[in-house]
């Protein structure tokens, strides 16, 4: 079995976020990098596992970014995987990614190919199910769970409300969230193993960008609390009625 | 023509459509455009009703094999469909369905999309539309570059504005719908709770509740309130809450009209899922909580004694109103 996961560099969760140019650069100054959690925390992790328990399934990671996405392919390939592929590109537009990935999909055969459901930085949510739509195969959202047997996954996905089991035979394209996996510390063995595993380094296929990021915002800062005495929990009503007429 | 798509589950249209709808009215408005409406498969409500948004029309594709839902199947019928009635600006709610689906139709047709938009997009020069990145700590403005472009709206950002006096028509649509390759096996649906990321009122426990056990004062004043439950994380990690509330960066983000955080310390990541809310109220008893500085109201006390109290005076208010 082969699987594939996208792995994506995020700003650290607890990063200032803050931009340069005007808003139109996100400022990277004095920012740590992280794995996009849900790239780490599920799908590696669960390849991973999955690999564990049939030690001829092959996983190879693949990230679309510049050389300084390098240190975090490596940490990923220290918590596992067999090699790496950079399509040396950088791009906020989806669809660019997609077909990047979906590039690589067409020329070797992946029985799995895992996403996080979003990144953390643009919350695109999209490279999933535009990588199924790309090379024409099933695609399986919000995923908590993850079985593969013979050649068919047993899926639990996040519904409207609840959730719902599907079967469908590889191949399969799945965005993971919380529950297909724990999240594991890379230990000194995988570290000093990711060194010498291979990253090939590929340049972009001919794809159009359909999007671009034209600027940035924050969000205008809360004007300052009111408090309210615990002995007049009256008055919190009072002011959640009258004033900010939201009960 | 912009064209929304009508989710549906348990054959009723959810309030995130009714959302988009109304949106995609305002939009065929600002366009010189029409609004009309996809609808695959088949609901139990009045379509006709839709024209009290304003809708012009729904079209409507009855396939046997749209009855059970399958991400290829349905992204390859959504785009047949845009392609035949010539829609030029597609409209999904960003809910389940919609982040399903809404990225292969914008593969498909190559069409720029822009997932998560909070407000109508810009349209005097380009066609630029906000969006929320960060997990909820920014917010971008993309500008998206094709003729045919694909919108999905968050939740719970534009509100529902109905009853003009109108009518939609309903026009069935032919077009050849493939097999599937996915199963659905079971449904598991989390009876009468409310949508976390629709509802209008939303209560938050965290590590301050010190244990499940202690849950019940919490869900009284979400009865009380008519709100859905969160949770912050450890809260959902620890399993005191089913994980599905775990709001924040790596969870739920949620934009109600009225969050209130009960013994949350208001940690970056918590705050990046919440702080699109309208209004937050913080009970804490920690006065350096950081959560104090982003909330609109606060009770610096213990939650054992301060959500009874709270609960009985929403109770008098609703009695008295
Ligand atoms: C990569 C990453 C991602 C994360 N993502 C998320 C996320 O998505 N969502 C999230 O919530 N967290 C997330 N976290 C965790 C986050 O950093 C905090 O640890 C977490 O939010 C804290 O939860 P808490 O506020 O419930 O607990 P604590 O920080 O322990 O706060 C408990 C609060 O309760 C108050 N309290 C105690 N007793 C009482 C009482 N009797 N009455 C009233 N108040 C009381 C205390 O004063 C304190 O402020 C993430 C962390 C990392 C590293």
């Amino acid at each position: 079995m082969k699987i594939l996961v996208c792995i994506s560099k995020t700003p650290d969760t607890t990063a200032k976020i803050a931009f340069a140019d005007g808003g139109k650069k996100f400022e990277e100054a004095g920012v740590q990098w992280i794995i996009n959690p849900y790239d780490e925390w599920y799908s590696l992790v669960r390849a991973i596992e999955l690999k564990e328990k049939d030690p001829t399934t092959i996983i190879h990671l693949v990230t679309v970014g510049g050389a300084d996405a390098e240190p975090i392919i490596r940490k990923a390939l220290a918590l596992g995987g067999d090699e790496a592929i950079r399509i040396n590109t950088d791009s906020s537009d989806s669809f660019y990614i997609a077909a990047q990935i979906a590039a690589v999909a067409a020329t070797e055969k992946y029985d799995i190919i895992f996403t996080g459901k979003e990144t953390i930085d643009y919350n695109g949510a999209s490279i999933g199910g535009m990588v199924a739509a790309l090379v024409d195969a099933p695609y399986i959202s919000l995923a908590t769970s993850f079985l593969f047997e013979g050649s068919t996954a047993t899926i639990t996905r996040e519904i409207e409300g609840g959730e719902e089991v599907v079967t469908v035979n590889s191949p399969v394209v799945v965005s993971c969230q919380k529950g297909v996996a724990e999240q594991r510390i890379p230990n000194m063995r995988g570290i000093m193993a990711a060194r010498t595993k291979p990253l090939k380094v590929l340049e972009p296929a001919a794809a159009e960008h359909l999007t671009s990021i034209e600027s940035f915002e924050l969000p205008a800062p809360k004007a300052g609390v009111k408090l309210v005495s615990p002995d007049n929990v009256e008055e919190l009503v009072r002011l959640l009625h009258d004033e900010a007429k939201a009960i | 023509m912009v064209l929304v798509y009508i989710d549906h589950q348990d054959n009723q249209i959810k309030k995130s459509t009714l959302e988009a709808v109304t949106y995609g009215v305002a939009l065929a408005k600002q366009l010189g455009t029409e609004a009309h409406a996809l609808l695959l498969g088949s609901v139990n409500d009045d379509l006709a009703a839709l024209g009290a948004y304003e809708l012009k029309n729904v079209y409507q594709i009855n396939d046997a094999a749209l009855a059970h839902f399958d991400a290829q199947v349905f992204v390859k019928t959504i785009a047949a469909a845009a392609t035949k009635v010539g829609a030029t600006t597609l409209l999904f709610s960003h809910n389940q369905t919609g982040k399903a689906v809404c990225a292969g139709v914008s593969a498909l047709l190559k069409a720029g999309l822009v997932t998560g938009a909070i407000e109508l997009p810009k349209t005097d020069a380009g066609f630029v539309v906000k969006k929320t990145v960060f997990s909820g700590k920014a917010f971008a403005n993309v500008s998206i570059q094709t003729a045919i472009k694909i919108i999905s709206l968050s939740p719970n950002s534009f509100h529902t504005t109905s009853g003009a006096a109108a009518t939609a028509s309903i026009t069935p649509l032919d077009i050849p719908v493939s097999a599937g390759h996915v199963k659905i096996t079971a449904v598991n649906k989390t009876s009468g709770e409310i949508s976390l990321t629709e509802a209008d009122i939303v209560v938050s426990g965290g590590r301050g509740l010190k244990g499940p056990e202690n849950w019940g004062i919490l869900l009284d004043l979400a009865k009380e309130l008519g709100a859905a439950t969160a949770c912050s994380r450890p809260v959902g990690d620890a399993h005191w809450r089913p994980h599905h509330e775990h709001v924040g960066q790596t969870g739920v983000q949620v934009a109600p009209n009225l969050y209130i955080a009960i013994g949350i310390s208001g940690a970056i990541q918590h705050l990046a899922g919440v702080n699109r809310s309208k209004t937050i109220v913080v009970i804490n008893k920690d006065p350096e909580a950081p959560f104090f500085k982003a909330a609109d109201y606060g009770i610096v006390g213990d939650a054992f004694e301060v959500l009874p109290k709270l609960t009985d005076a929403i109770k008098k208010m609703k009695a008295s109103a």
